[in-house]
């Protein structure tokens, strides 16, 4: 027995390892392989990643306005754009907004979307057809939808409005109330982001295996205690994963709130997006405008690390 | 071998997108010499109708000039990213269309080329839009037709409440409060917080004698006072701090407003609804004895530089071929915009008996950079900031202002 095994181990490694010196070679022309095959996606990183972020980092430290543009001078201005971002009278409101919405939008849609995966995770008649129907929100351009909800928000002839008035409810001021503003963007951003959260979600439910449940079953584990004790666990790596992409997503978003309230009223939804593009595009201040969404890449960035060391062990696991 | 092929390709994919790029760089280069057969043109006038009026008078001008033109429409938001990107490129157009408030930041970077280095004419033009394409004492280019702010009213509903155009804010306020009843508010405007916003406030705030340069003088806050009466009295909308003037239109149209302040490049949407009834006045002042004094808006020709001596000579003739009297009056009838040229008013009036009270505003009407030139967007954030926080209750109308410009 000793015998063979040994003979074996030596066949295989015999098999495995060519000769020392067609090895070098090969070793060195699986190199230039394994180079050409990372060539492709290292060059577009550094074309539509590297340049972009430097571009942006240099920018910041730059008087960079209208002026750059025809005559390609920006002088080196060192912090003064982040001492501006830092000392500006809307920079912590917009942090707070950015916290709020951000925090608002993510807990709405997971919750939301965890119910509704759940719920389609049953099987009834018109179910993948209902599923399908949740995506539109996502298939609609977002500045059709901000349109869109910024008519169903309209404070006097909204159809909302009407809606709420038919059982008695006074009107509210959705979009022009600096107290409501927000709250009605973050309503409109959960319903954008539901479709991601549910789609991410029913596929990690898939993943669950029935066996669980069944054997949870007999031991009296049904309903709320199911989910508890067996899905939740289950879908941890999910879940994680769904959260951190989502902070990611949602800390950029500006189309929506561009679209209903223009960081109005009364600065009410600046977020530090709003901020970023208003310096950049309304008041050609490029380099303040650079200052702010460097700080909104450094945010998150600390996600992206999160969601990286997630996946990391999610793939462990 | 089969290695050196692998190499070469991989060598050949990586130049690729350079050599992709090159051969996209290489259309604007200049050259210095001959007859000039064709010009290129950007403006932003990309919806119909307004697309093909202006479209005619560009033809007129160029079988005028007898060169070809190459047209290139741009939505209007874009145009300032579109007009940077393409200076940073150099190849930006021989004729380009701008807003008029946003001529002098463009000036000011040296991108355009001032007129009177081509005998150009600009004798006759109302002061106002003179001022707004001055930068540095040099014009910098011609509009041939300006826009600016008015009251529009419905009079069945007037006359049904027995409630005369307004001429005085006290009227104003007076008639707006008679006109409110159930979902019909007396008067709609759009304070909103964007330039927009701060373009409809300056005709309360300029004929009551404020000035962009002092935002803080109490002659500003009492137009921001009236704007906040409206509102809090219920004659106007909360709503108006999130309304663009379109949406201030919308409002009209749907009989939800009795009066609104908006521009005369409404008047073919209001047309459109022949159910609607509408006639306009001036922007009301605070004391009789004041005049009202509205922004002018309208869009100015101007000529870049490209480096082309030949073709920016070419380029300043057709800018001052579409600001000809023919070209003028054509684009003000058919567009319900003012001639610039102040000799044009009887004519165009005897025309066009709409724009009577657009035309008189217009002869009075100011620029918004002519005092603040660059710095006018910083004033016009202000502005529009401070409305906001006066009528959200966040501030009152004589704290404003402060507040708003402590950024």
């Amino acid at each position: 027995m000793t015998q063979t095994e040994l003979t074996t181990t030596a066949a295989a490694s015999a098999a495995e390892a060519p000769p020392p010196v067609r090895a070098r070679r090969r070793f060195s022309r699986e190199n230039v392989t394994r180079l050409l095959f990372v060539a492709p996606a290292a060059l577009y990183l550094v074309l539509f990643f590297g340049y972009p972020v430097v571009k942006n980092i240099t920018m910041s430290l730059q008087d960079y306005t209208t002026k750059t543009f025809f005559t390609g001078e920006a002088p080196w201005v060192g912090f003064a754009n982040y001492q501006a971002v830092l000392s500006s009278n809307l920079f912590w409101p917009s942090m707070t907004n950015t916290a709020l919405f951000t925090i608002g939008s993510i807990a709405g849609q997971f919750i939301i979307g965890l119910a509704l995966a759940c719920f389609f995770k049953r099987r009834f008649p018109l179910s993948n057809f209902l599923r399908s129907m949740l995506l539109l929100p996502w298939l609609l351009p977002l500045i059709v939808s901000s349109a869109t909800w910024r008519s169903i928000l309209e404070q006097d002839s909204g159809i909302l409005n009407q809606f709420l008035g038919t059982f008695g409810i006074e009107p509210v001021p959705w979009l022009t109330s600096p107290a409501v503003a927000l709250i009605a963007v973050v309503l409109v951003n959960i319903w954008v982001g539901i479709p991601f959260n549910v789609t991410i979600l029913y596929g990690g439910l898939q993943d669950i295996p029935d066996e669980l449940y069944e054997a949870g079953a007999l031991d009296g584990a049904t309903g709320w205690k199911a989910f508890r004790h067996i899905t939740l666990p289950n879908l941890k790596p999910v879940i994680s994963v769904v959260l951190v992409l989502g902070v990611v997503y949602t800390i950029k978003v500006l189309d929506i709130i561009l679209g209903l309230t223009n960081g109005g009223p009364a600065n009410a939804t600046q977020t530090l997006s709003i901020r970023s593009y208003q310096e950049s595009f309304i008041n050609f201040e490029f380099g303040v405008g650079a200052a702010f969404s460097n700080i909104l890449i450094l945010i998150s960035l600390v996600f992206a690390v999160i969601y990286l060391r997630a996946n990391r062990r999610a793939v462990d696991e | 071998m089969k290695n050196r092929k692998l190499t070469t390709l991989a060598a050949m994919t990586a130049i690729a997108p350079f050599a992709l790029t090159a051969c996209g760089g290489g259309g604007g280069s200049a050259t210095a010499s001959g007859d000039v057969d064709t010009l290129t043109v950007v403006d932003y006038y990309n919806n119909e109708p307004d697309k093909t009026l202006v479209q005619e008078a560009i033809d007129r001008c160029a079988t005028e000039l007898s060169v070809t033109i190459e047209r290139e429409t741009v939505p209007g938001k874009d145009l300032i990213q579109k007009v940077l990107q393409r200076a940073s490129s150099k190849t930006l157009p021989d004729v380009l269309m701008l807003d008029n408030p946003d001529v002098q930041e463009i000036a000011a970077t040296g991108g355009l080329s001032p007129l009177s280095q081509y005998d150009v004419d600009t004798s006759g033009f109302a002061q106002g839009m003179l001022e707004a394409a001055t930068y540095e004492g040099e014009v910098y280019g011609l509009a041939p037709t300006a826009n600016t702010l008015g009251i529009f009213y419905n009079p069945e509903l007037l006359e049904a409440a027995g409630v005369e155009p307004p001429q005085t804010w006290d009227e104003l306020k007076a008639a707006a409060e008679q006109l409110t009843e159930g979902d019909q508010y007396g008067i709609a405007f759009s304070a909103i917080a964007t330039y927009e916003g701060s373009w409809q406030f300056l005709p309360f705030m300029w004929s009551n004698g404020g000035e962009e340069t002092d935002l803080t003088s109490p002659e500003v806050a009492e137009a921001l006072a009236l704007w906040k009466d409206l509102v809090s009295s219920g004659s106007a909308s909360e709503a108006v701090i999130n309304w663009s003037q379109a949406d201030v239109k919308d409002q009209f149209v749907a009989g939800k407003a009795a009066m609104m302040v908006n521009g005369p490049w409404q008047i073919p949407a209001l047309q459109e609804n022949p159910d609607v009834q509408f006639a306009s006045v001036q922007i009301p002042v605070n004391e009789d004895g004041q005049t009202s004094i509205a922004p002018l808006g309208g869009e100015v020709w101007t000529v870049p530089v490209t480096g082309d001596d030949a073709k920016q000579a070419k380029a300043a003739e057709f800018v001052e071929c579409m600001s000809n009297d023919e070209n003028q009056l054509a684009l003000a009838e058919a567009r319900y915009t003012v001639p610039t040229k102040t000799a044009l008013a009887e004519e165009f009036v005897a025309n066009v008996p709409e724009m009577e009270s657009f035309t008189e505003q217009v002869a009075n009407a100011r620029s918004r950079t002519g005092q603040l030139g660059e710095e006018w967007p910083e004033a016009a954030t202000t502005i529009y900031t401070a409305i906001q926080l006066a009528l959200t209750g966040k501030a009152e109308p004589a704290e404003a202002f402060e507040q708003a410009s402590a950024g």
